[in-house]
């Protein structure tokens, strides 16, 4: 453990002194090549001006909204299509073939739709993620094996408790691991969305940085997107993980 | 003492708890029809254990599945306490060959599932509980998750959890078939003393002969190609049974002998 911690420090330690000698050579321009110390500067300016954390809220706040509802969504739609054979057949396809598109390509259409708002964005989060969610809540309801509804036939449940206290619970393993991939989908599409997009955002923080010619700030925000996704991906999805894991002895792939 | 199923019609007998006739069964493939079963007849009275053995391919666990109410497009009639069967209910509980527990439950839960469908309160729930888990020897592993049990300890969850719904009959599919040597004799041993205190009704499939008389109070021997029952054997042995008791080991090499039998009728059926 100790020793883990102490070749991870040294690995880092590596890599920020190699940049650091290669930003301070001269080799390129510093205006293209910043080196972390100016990086690290940038970042606490645009912290205490509060640039980032008013952009850090907004964006998480459009995430959130959007993966709520996509959560709601993909999960009555997976639901749908695990449960009933022709809305599997149908509906069902349909979700394989737009969880193939881009969720970015959402975007003129939502800009369409709902003008350039909160509202469009979250659309091209929700389009994102909510197809992703949908197949594995459908994969988790197929993959249950037909002895567990069985046996809780023979101890005597309903068509509703089947649900209530087998389908659903025996779909969280397949549901936990889509909903890790609907939200780096969502995360993704957020970055894109805001990215193209006027308004107050960490992808539009960055086009900010672009705009001034700040190779400084754009190397900042980027850190600043790494750290939430790494965050929310270990922390949020790690725990769900090894909650899984305990309860269930496996993780569903 | 060999009796087939023919009893006189004007015995008085009382109402059986399950009640099969002239039951057929056939699997549809595009390329064929298999008869499962051939006009099977079956009555179970209250209280006894009646164990059904056989080869593969004889329709035991085809016939369990019809009483338990699995399945329910067949020829003939099932009748459960005087009427017909038209599917799974918790007065048929079954144990599986396959540890059919849930995994996102711990033992305690899975116990305690039955019970939670028919909305039995709390506090009588976890005492019922606690008597099913002492009854099996889990008492100690209430807390475990499924994939932290052996083999042997997930069947005695599964038989406590379907011993706490209160089932008028038990359906047992095979449920020691994929233990080891060891465990099977001890699970036969303590079998014996569970339904030596709760007398419920059983129907128990298995293969091993051996196995049928150390626990049946009846053994019913079936033949394949179609499944047919070929002979109904009294066991009237005082339990505890053990596996080498002289007069198991007799009456075993009887049964054994009824199933070579069908195994020569099979072969002079493929000989032709």
């Amino acid at each position: 453990m100790r020793s883990k911690a102490l070749r991870l420090g040294a690995f880092y330690l590596v890599v920020l002194g190699g940049w650091q000698l290669i930003a301070t050579s001269g080799l390129w321009s510093s205006y293209l090549f910043p080196a972390p110390t100016s990086v690290v500067a940038s970042l606490v300016r645009n912290v205490e001006n509060g640039m980032i954390f008013a952009a850090l809220g907004q964006s998480l706040w459009r995430l959130a909204l959007g993966y709520a509802i996509s959560m709601l969504l993909g999960l009555s739609l997976g639901v749908l299509n695990g449960s009933v054979r022709w809305a599997d057949e149908t509906i069902g396809g349909i979700c394989l073939g737009l969880q193939s598109l881009p969720s970015i390509t959402w975007l003129p259409m939502a800009v369409l739709w709902f003008g350039l708002s909160d509202a469009a964005i979250i659309f091209v989060v929700l389009m994102g993620s909510t197809f992703s969610i949908a197949i594995s809540a459908r994969s988790g309801i197929r993959g249950l094996p037909p002895l567990l509804a069985r046996a809780a036939g023979t101890l005597g449940a309903s068509r509703f408790q089947l649900y209530r206290y087998v389908i659903i619970p025996a779909m969280v393993p397949a549901m936990v691991q889509g909903m890790k991939q609907g939200w780096s989908f969502a995360w993704r599409s957020l970055m894109a969305g805001e990215l193209l997009f006027v308004t107050i955002g960490l992808g539009h923080l960055l086009d900010v940085g672009r705009n001034l010619n700040d190779i400084n700030m754009v190397f900042a925000v980027m850190l600043v997107i790494v750290v939430v996704g790494v965050v929310i991906d270990r922390v949020l999805f790690g725990t769900a993980e090894a909650w899984v894991r305990e309860r269930w002895g496996y993780v569903a792939t | 003492m060999v009796v087939t199923d023919t009893r006189p019609a004007a015995e008085a007998r009382p109402e059986p708890v399950l009640a099969l006739s002239d039951i057929s069964k056939h699997f549809q493939t595009t390329r064929r029809d298999t008869l499962a079963l051939d006009h099977v007849s079956l009555e179970v009275q209250r209280s006894e254990f009646v164990c059904i053995v056989g080869p593969s391919g004889c329709g035991k666990s085809t016939l369990l599945g019809i009483a338990a109410g699995m399945d329910t497009a067949y020829e003939g009639r099932a009748l459960f306490e005087g009427t017909p069967i038209t599917g799974m209910a918790r007065e048929r509980a079954v144990v599986f060959q396959e540890p059919a527990l849930f995994p996102w439950l711990n033992v305690r839960a899975n116990v305690e599932f039955g019970l939670k469908l028919r909305g039995v309160p709390k506090h009588e729930r976890k005492a019922i509980v606690d008597r099913q888990l002492e009854l099996v020897h889990l008492e100690h592993f209430d807390r475990s998750y499924t994939h932290e049990l052996s083999g042997g300890m997930k069947q005695r969850a599964q038989l406590a959890r379907a011993l706490a719904v209160e089932p008028h009959v038990l359906l047992m599919d095979e449920p020691f078939a994929a233990l080891d040597a060891q465990t099977r004799d001890e699970l036969q041993l303590e079998l014996q003393s569970v339904f030596a205190r709760i007398g419920t009704t059983v129907i128990f499939v298995t293969h091993n002969v051996r196995e049928a008389v150390i626990l049946g109070d009846r053994v019913v021997v079936m033949s394949p190609g179609p499944g047919r029952i070929k002979s109904i054997i009294d066991v009237p042995l005082s339990r505890p049974r053990l596996p080498d008791d002289y007069a198991v080991t007799d009456l075993a090499a009887r049964v054994r002998a009824e199933l070579q039998n069908v195994d020569e009728t099979v072969e002079a059926r493929y000989a032709i």
